[in-house]
């Protein structure tokens, strides 16, 4: 007569022990398979869709026929006003990215400070902007190009103007001014995620983080704070790059499209006149994948930054 | 060594200097400033009767507020051709059936992806993380083509149904999970004999409560500013954000009623924030306490 014996998993062959797993956890693919579902067919297929369509010419009407790298070459050696968009989107990003990651830490640090009945209050000044749709509207009014502008009008007040400056129709100021704005309404997710990221550190922490030695805020920041919010660190500048590649709406909103010279053109604004306007789906998908390429990359590169915090 | 040990209301207030204090309080006001000053200058700008909004030089503050740019609007509002209320609804039912199918869907799969192990679960995660990584203006012509092959283009469901399925949702609820809700205590009800759905629903779902309060925020939010789309051609179906950019369009003699809608389409995700903030600080703090 012989014992039951237990299954262990040196028994079976890895596939055996899988299709195991799947048997006993049927309920998690269960509980997971709408939202794949959905995610499946409005995030992972398009992107490989796209990288298809790149490299074909096709234009929604027509039979798609297949151009090989034609489209690519087209992008990176006959299209000027690509150059152009992919300088200003790279120019855009790396200030807007960078400078809003850290204010958005350095607010809900400070933040974190104050005494717990203002912080909701002050949470909600810097968070506002970035909540408030169109908002971003009232710097058109504020930096408007005739003297009834507020900026215009304060300078021709004080005379260090002679006549008006038209801030949005100058290509001049086109870019540092949609920066500003970006900035302006940059406090969003990465801003929230620091905030609770913060609250959520133990207290016990800096305690006995003060009698091994640390001695002012900013030690404490750097070698307590920030390496036990990692996560959200990661999460934060992974939120940071995406919207820094994402302000084209800002940019058509204030200064038109396409603005005065392309001199707040992005690779979204171009994506945009391909894709939206002409139809050209083909050659706007290789602009996506160029664009997709970019933003992984910087990605990378951010997070292998971000593993020496704390070290 | 003897430390001088700053207290503050009979708290000991460790590493902390006065002038740091004074420092931080000094760069959040001019940061504070920068945000909130063109914030009232919306308000301000929608408050000016017609003689301050044209008068030179321009002054920030209003002095004789009226509610005539708020009444013009409306007036506006009731000319259009396509019944004001009927925008209102589409950006109400969008935003309200969006954010509740994201915040149901999302958390079901982070519950399984965060609390069950099975074969592809981290696969699955992964490729979900990798998503976060580009903007979805990148996928919008492909996803105009899949959402016409499945006839789904100019209607509502073009709004609703990638909206239920957003990269964010499902990631902040899992980091949350994963943290914040104990194997142990699931491991418990389990043996008591519930099922998986059961705690899932009735476990971890009241233990997160701070994560799908922000879920709601940033899936209502979105939901709510999202202007004309390229999924959306009737007008019927159009956004009440779009309808209000059919107003600004009107140029320089709409500035006041202009003013007066973008105070307006502010107003609601600002009170939801406002609603939902207070909640999270309040389960914040009595979370505090971890096993």
């Amino acid at each position: 007569m012989s014992k039951k014996k237990a299954v262990i998993r040196s028994d079976m062959t890895r596939a055996q022990w899988t299709w195991k797993e799947m048997k006993k956890n049927w309920v998690a693919y269960l509980m997971v398979a709408p939202y794949m579902i959905i995610f499946t067919m409005f995030t992972v297929v398009p992107v490989f869709l796209s990288m298809v369509i790149s490299f074909t010419d096709f234009n929604l009407l027509e039979p798609p026929n297949f151009v090989f790298i034609s489209n690519y070459t087209r992008l990176f050696l006959d299209d000027d006003i690509f150059v152009i968009a992919v300088k200003n989107t790279l120019i855009f990003a790396a200030i807007v990215g960078p400078v809003s990651y850290l204010m958005s830490l350095l607010v809900a640090w400070f933040i974190n400070e104050l005494p717990p009945k203002i912080r909701g209050v002050v949470t909600l000044v810097f968070y506002a902007p970035s909540i408030s749709g169109q908002v971003y509207l009232i710097w058109g009014t504020l930096f408007s190009g005739d003297s009834y502008g507020w900026v215009n009008g304060a300078l021709l007040n004080l005379g260090l103007i002679p006549k008006e400056i038209a801030f949005f129709e100058d290509a001049d100021y086109v870019m540092p001014l949609c920066i500003v704005v970006a900035l302006w309404t940059s406090l969003g997710t990465s801003f929230l995620a620091f905030i609770a990221g913060l609250q959520g550190i133990d207290r016990s922490m800096y305690e006995a983080g003060a009698v091994d030695g640390v001695r002012n805020r900013w030690q404490e920041l750097w070698y307590i704070t920030l390496p036990s919010m990692k996560p959200q660190l990661m999460f934060g500048a992974v939120m940071a790059i995406t919207s820094s590649f994402g302000f084209g709406g800002v940019v058509t909103a204030l200064c038109g499209f396409p603005s005065v010279e392309y001199a707040a053109h992005t690779i979204m604004h171009h994506l945009d006149d391909y894709g939206g306007i002409r139809f050209e789906v083909g050659y706007s998908s290789t602009i996506a994948v160029v664009l997709f390429a970019i933003m992984i990359g910087s990605n990378a590169l951010v997070k292998k930054m971000l593993s020496k915090v704390g070290q | 060594m003897a430390r001088k040990l700053r207290v503050r209301k009979h708290k000991v207030v460790l590493n902390r200097s006065a002038g740091g204090d004074l420092g931080i309080t000094i760069m959040l006001s001019i940061l504070g400033a920068f945000m909130i000053l063109p914030m009232i200058y919306v308000i301000m700008q929608s408050l000016k009767p017609l003689d301050e909004l044209w008068m030179f030089p321009p002054r920030f503050f209003v002095r004789h507020p009226t509610w005539r740019n708020y009444r013009d609007l409306f007036m506006l509002m009731n000319t259009s051709w396509v019944p004001f209320s009927r925008y209102i609804f589409n950006t109400i039912f969008t935003s309200v059936i969006g954010t509740i199918g994201n915040l149901f869907f999302s958390s079901l799969a982070a519950y399984a992806m965060a609390k069950i192990k099975f074969p592809g679960g981290k696969f699955m995660f992964r490729t979900v993380r990798t998503s976060l990584m580009f903007h979805s203006t990148v996928t919008a012509i492909t996803s105009f083509i899949i959402m016409s092959a499945l006839h789904m283009v100019d209607t509502y469901w073009a709004i609703i149904v990638p909206a239920f399925a957003t990269s964010l949702g499902l990631y902040l609820m899992k980091q949350f999970m994963e943290t914040n809700v104990s194997d142990a205590v699931l491991e418990s009800a389990r043996l008591d004999g519930a099922t998986e759905l059961q705690t899932f629903w009735v476990i971890a779902m009241p233990m997160v409560k701070p994560a799908w309060l922000t879920l709601i925020i940033y899936t209502f939010k979105d939901l709510w500013n999202r202007g004309s789309s390229i999924y959306i051609h009737s007008e019927q179906l159009k956004s009440f954000n779009y309808a209000i950019g059919q107003i600004m369009a009107g140029g320089i003699k709409r500035a006041g009623a202009s003013a007066a809608s973008l105070v307006v389409m502010m107003l609601v995700p600002i009170t939801v924030f406002v609603i939902s903030q207070s909640n999270i600080i309040e389960t914040m703090g009595s979370s505090g306490m971890k096993d």
